[in-house]
């Protein structure tokens, strides 16, 4: 076990306690008196449908999926970055640069691709 | 010891939300239920020292390929609740298919020559990471853009398909999003 | 942590193994964390209505704690304790009961890897700034669980657009470090800072114009990343009602509006550490490192409120057009830039 993660664990545990906890004395000091009417949907006012049944336009998943895309685009980046610094010292600096910006050029030819058949507008 | 118990902890919890996933009749449940899955198996990475890779399996797999999976499944007009209870006919293949897996995987896995390394202090992951993809490992890092290009441009073709079904869902869904768009 | 485990070394001496120096160390920055995180939402939500009223020509709460209302918000946090916890008929229980959990864990979690003062930082990762993204981009998760556990339209719009806009100015939020980490050769939170030392002309902000350009990117992104005014899109009050929020009461309510100031703050911490120096003061020598950190965030959130009460929020398609067509493509130019810029100046620093 990597002695830096414990924090994180102990963080977790933390938070998860103290918020059971607020919320256990929100329980206790606030008061319980459902009623049919207070447990409806709110709808500003005027009865709800019983579900909601939005189907979620195809827009909001390609834009989880071009996140995705440059999401591994940037994971490929932060190890590539942390190295640039020595990089440049040894004077290897511009083949990473042309290795990396061939990495990135190729995809920079997708997301042209896509913005041109209108895959970044949302109309 | 408290390594172990650390160890076991996630462990615990990736084989149960998963057995959660597999199991759950509700999908948005099976869904969501992944969170925790996948939070498991980078609690397992940062265990073994894999801090990086623990890192990385947070961002795409949380916070990419969940989301993703999650707008996937909202997407689809699926009814909320729990899907009626399927007969055998779909449980057996299905287990069938899981062993099969689960013996071909445990024959990789008694099968490999693990490379021994030695006890002690993992170095930093990322360093070693980033040099692989700069000596050894070009091509493949290269080629690895090449399938990101295909991916966008699947992608894009995507968007040119649905995009009149796209309106039509709207036409009769988006009462409160029509007033934004107008 | 490293002070924590020091003095806790010093008080137990040779009574508690490294293990247990590291669980109480970090036990201690984790409660510490919490604590912090908890008074500055105290101070925020009172901090953004005196801003908002002075912005717009009224005074803001005055009455409660005398002076300018300063125990307003200890008023609305007890007053919050004592109300009914209302779970909708309709809503998806288990879930509905978990996002606030989600949301709120994931936002503290973020918060152990910010370095307030040299060796005062819960959790001292190689790969701090890294992991700060990827805890905060899992939030995303917490807030789709309540868009659609809520079984509310307007939860589930406000969800769907919170979730998209999250994700897209991530990817500008990470691009635009990448020049940093280029220029310290690490993503650990500490040593980014002290690359920084030595004066204002230090900071990453003004180490050349690639950087300088990188920084407003960061700061405009992490502005949508936390969903604030100008782009508060998921919760709209005119069309949305409260957004993925709207069914939540109670203390459950509390746990998203906590999560929202500790998330302003946080994004305000990240910029001060990678961009504005850390706990580095403007010149001289480091002096009270702990309160020059915490000026320079506050700065940066008050900043933040400025603009969130002048600017008119935007729409949805200018939203994604300023994310995807501006932000991105600059924001890799901007990598670029900063390579050439050390390629050319031959050195790092």
């Amino acid at each position: 076990m990597s002695a830096q993660a414990i924090p994180i664990l102990m963080v977790v545990g933390t938070a998860a306690l103290l918020s059971l906890l607020f919320l256990g004395l929100s329980g206790w000091l606030g008061p319980y008196r459902p009623n049919s009417l207070k447990s409806t949907t709110y709808e500003c006012g005027v009865p709800a449908r019983s579900t909601v049944q939005i189907r979620f336009f195809v827009r909001f998943f390609l834009v989880a999926l071009l996140f995705l895309l440059f999401d591994l685009e940037t994971v490929f980046l932060y190890p590539w970055a942390i190295l640039f610094r020595s990089m440049v010292a040894e004077g290897r600096a511009a083949f990473a640069l042309g290795e990396m910006g061939a990495f990135v050029a190729v995809l920079v030819v997708g997301f042209v691709y896509v913005w041109k058949k209108g895959g970044l507008e949302w109309q | 010891m408290s390594g172990d118990l650390v160890f076991y902890g996630f462990a615990l919890l990736t084989v149960l939300s998963g057995f959660f996933v597999v199991a759950s009749r509700n999908v948005v449940h099976a869904a969501f239920s992944l969170l925790f899955t996948l939070f498991g198996v980078a609690g397992l990475y940062a265990q073994l020292g894999a801090d990086f890779l623990a890192v990385t399996q947070t961002v795409v797999y949380i916070g990419g390929i969940l989301v993703l999976v999650i707008f996937a499944v909202m997407m689809t007009r699926i009814p909320r609740g729990d899907a009626p209870r399927r007969g055998l006919d779909r449980a057996v293949p299905a287990a069938i298919l899981a062993l099969l897996v689960f013996a071909l995987i445990y024959m990789v896995i008694v099968g490999t020559r693990w490379p021994e390394r030695a006890a002690g202090a993992p170095e930093a992951t990322v360093a070693e990471i980033g040099t692989g993809l700069m000596t050894t490992f070009v091509f493949p890092f290269e080629y690895a853009s090449l399938v990101l290009l295909a991916a966008m441009v699947g992608a894009a073709i995507l968007i040119r398909e649905r995009a009149p079904a796209d309106d039509a869902a709207d036409a009769d869904d988006a009462a409160g999003e029509g007033e934004v768009r107008s | 942590m490293q002070v924590m485990t020091d003095l806790f070394a010093r008080i137990f001496g040779d009574g508690l193994s490294s293990l247990g120096l590291l669980v109480a160390g970090g036990l201690t920055m984790a409660l510490i964390m919490a604590l912090v995180m908890a008074s500055c939402a105290i101070v925020f939500t009172w901090a953004e209505r005196k801003v908002a009223g002075f912005i717009q020509s009224r005074y803001g709460p005055m009455r409660v704690g005398r002076w300018h209302g300063v125990l307003q918000p200890v008023a609305d946090m007890v007053k919050i304790l004592g109300k009914e916890d209302i779970v909708p008929r309709d809503a998806d229980k288990p879930l509905f009961m978990l996002a606030p959990f989600v949301i709120f864990v994931g936002s503290l979690m973020a918060w152990a890897a910010i370095p307030f003062a040299p060796g005062f930082i819960a959790a001292d990762l190689d790969l701090g700034l890294f992991y700060i993204f990827a805890v905060s981009s899992a939030a995303t998760i917490g807030i789709l669980m309540a868009g659609w556990a809520s079984n509310n339209k307007w939860s589930l719009y406000g969800a769907a657009r919170g979730a998209a806009q999250a994700v897209s100015y991530e990817i500008p939020l990470a691009l635009a470090c990448i020049p940093v980490v280029m220029i310290t050769g690490s993503l650990n939170m500490n040593d980014i800072v002290i690359a920084q030392q030595g004066g204002i002309w230090r900071w990453h902000f003004l180490h050349d114009p690639f950087l300088f350009v990188a920084f407003l990117l960061y700061f405009v992104a992490s502005i949508a990343e936390v969903n604030r005014g100008p782009f508060d899109l998921p919760e709209t009050e005119s069309e949305l009602v409260a957004g993925y929020h709207t069914e939540y009461t109670g203390m459950r309510f509390a746990f998203f509006f906590l999560a929202e100031y500790a998330n302003l703050f946080l994004v305000s911490c990240v910029a001060t550490a990678v961009f504005l120096g850390g706990w580095q003061p403007l010149f001289g020598p480091v002096f009270l490192p702990g309160l020059v950190f915490v000026i320079k965030a506050v700065l940066l959130v008050l900043l933040q409120m400025w603009l969130r009460w002048t600017l008119p929020r935007l729409r949805v398609d200018q939203l994604m057009h300023v994310c995807w067509k501006v932000m991105v493509p600059l924001a890799l130019v901007c990598v670029l830039g900063a390579g050439i810029w050390m390629l050319a100046t031959g050195q790092a620093g």
